[in-house]
């Protein structure tokens, strides 16, 4: 099965962060990644640029309304995800807590529907 | 008559038919039908052809050969799952079960994935109840004190959750066992205590709900006979289900563990409980079910209320802190500090944890901190606790006996 891990973390906390904290964590992100790679589960993944980047689009009546800022205003933001393929829910959750943001911030494990 | 052999059956060996079922087709839902169904067939085949040797193997059979009737049906909407390829797949065993070891494993399956983290504890609650105790939707609904419809959408979405998330029907490996485990346990002492102390209810207990527990409970352990904390939880149901007649006076009011008439603890369960903690202890794995147990063993094996053994039981309290620092929990150890050394520790700690505010809507922090009061003859502070704590019961017997005490107190102001 596919699972998305959602990567939710509060973003002040991250800019709070040292430049050492920083170097480590980036260091073990791609210790992860590789790790996830290695054992054939990594189906995509990325970090993503923070909210204050985020553009959010409806379209009501056939006109497109774009806005600023993220959909909801949260104390914890989406700030990067991995798409892993396993056998079952306690599979993706051992690989959701070894992402290093679990330690700090909360993963969102959300099984694809398969068509 | 037949209906009645039936239900019977049901109740023995449903829950077993069933473990097995889910496992072989792979779904809920499907077996729950497919085992309705093969009752539904053995009300019609057994008064024609007579009761078969092996009512359970036939029931098994006829219900599996039904599931998979269903699935090749909705095969073309299944193709992904590979459990139900494989069971497609594999010829129909005309023989199933009667492996005891298979249907041990099947059993823990059932348990484990009812009792998923990744389900709400309620819903934990529920599903066991209902696949593993086979009660129905609309008695587990009476027990909860919820509409039928409430708890029948409850197993629905955890069953649709099971089957969407991808919830492994499987026993946890050994490095995830004893965390799982935990859950499993911590359902059926739910159980158990919505069973013994009913919230908002009439009756002080519930026996169903404890029967039902102690009826988990000793299925664990026979399915996991090597793991303590397993005994330990059945062993403290046990002790506590010792109790029960005594608990309560004929007008159904709350009788505190000090002036129960010991004689009718049943002496018997009491001592099958203190084998089991034994047997626990043995493994050297200490717990928070055998601590809790060991405590109940003392209150339980006390000849009257003042040979209780207080200062053990005060030490037992810091070792089961260091496993569950809750609240709660502080509070007991808080009386039983109170009863081992004096009773102004005691208060000490109860307001320390009053100040916190984390337990307020508790009504036994404000019981505990009133009758500490009343034995320390600190009279208007004891009525004022109280009223406190009168302002936070429910269940009917409690408040009763929290009144009565409270006229007691009351007497010594005037």
């Amino acid at each position: 099965m596919q699972y998305m891990l959602l990567i939710y973390g509060d973003e002040k906390a991250w800019n709070d962060m040292s430049e050492d904290e920083i170097k480590a964590t980036m260091q073990a992100y791609g210790e992860y990644s590789k790790e996830l790679a290695a054992s054939g589960a990594m189906r995509g993944g990325s970090e993503l640029a923070p909210v204050s980047t985020a553009t959010t689009v409806r379209v009501r009546n056939g006109k497109a309304l774009t806005t600023d800022g993220p959909f909801a205003e949260t104390k914890e933001q989406l700030g990067g995800y991995y798409l892993i393929e396993v056998a079952n829910l306690d599979e993706a959750i051992k690989w959701a807590a070894k992402i290093p943001s679990a330690a700090f911030g909360s993963i969102e494990i959300r099984p694809q529907i398969e068509t | 008559m037949l209906n009645q052999a039936i239900a019977t059956l049901h109740r023995r060996d449903g829950g077993r038919i069933l473990a097995g079922l889910i496992r072989r087709l792979g779904s809920f839902d499907v077996a729950e039908e497919a085992l309705q169904d093969a009752y539904a067939a053995a009300l019609e085949c057994w008064p024609r052809d007579g009761v078969p040797d092996s009512p359970a193997a036939w029931i098994t059979t006829v219900a599996q050969r039904r599931g998979l009737d269903v699935l090749r049906r909705n095969q073309r909407l299944l193709t992904d799952s590979e459990t139900i390829l494989a069971a497609l797949a594999a010829p129909v065993d005309d023989e199933p079960i009667i492996d005891a070891a298979g249907l041990a494993d099947d059993q823990l399956r059932l348990i484990f994935t009812c009792c998923h983290p990744a389900l709400a504890q309620s819903a934990q609650v529920a599903l066991a109840l209902r696949t593993l105790c086979q009660l129905s939707t609309a008695e587990i609904a009476r027990a909860f004190v919820e509409p039928e419809a409430t708890t029948a959408q409850k197993l629905v979405r955890a069953k649709r959750k099971i089957a969407q998330a991808g919830i492994s029907y499987a026993v946890p490996a050994a490095g995830e066992l004893k965390e799982r485990l935990a859950a499993v346990l911590a359902v059926i002492y739910f159980v158990f205590n919505e069973g013994y102390s009913a919230t908002d209810h009439d009756q002080l207990v519930r026996p169903d709900l404890c029967a039902e527990a102690i009826r988990l409970a000793r299925l664990l352990v026979s399915l996991m006979p090597e793991q303590p904390e397993a005994k330990g939880l059945l062993a403290l149901v046990l002790f506590h289900d010792a109790r029960r007649s005594a608990r309560s006076d004929v007008d159904g009011v709350l009788i505190p563990l000090e002036a129960q008439d010991r004689s009718l603890w049943n002496h018997q369960t009491i001592a099958e409980a203190t084998a089991l903690l034994d047997s626990a202890m043995l493994k050297m794995q200490s717990g928070p079910y055998q601590l809790q147990a060991a405590i109940a063993a003392l209150h339980a094996n006390a000849a009257n209320a003042g040979a209780t053994d207080w200062l053990q039981i005060s030490a037992l309290y810091g070792a089961l802190l260091r496993h569950v620092s809750t609240p709660v929990v502080e509070l007991n150890a808080a009386v039983a500090l109170a009863m081992a050394t004096t009773i102004e520790n005691g208060l000490a700690w109860i307001e320390r944890i009053v100040a916190t505010g984390v337990i307020d809507s508790y009504y036994l922090l404000y019981a505990a901190k009133a009758d500490l009061l009343r034995r320390a003859q600190r009279w208007p502070e004891a009525n004022d606790a109280y009223d406190q704590a009168l302002e936070r019961v429910k269940n009917r017997a409690e408040r009763e006996y929290l009144l009565r005490r409270q006229r007691e107190v009351a007497r010594w102001i005037r």
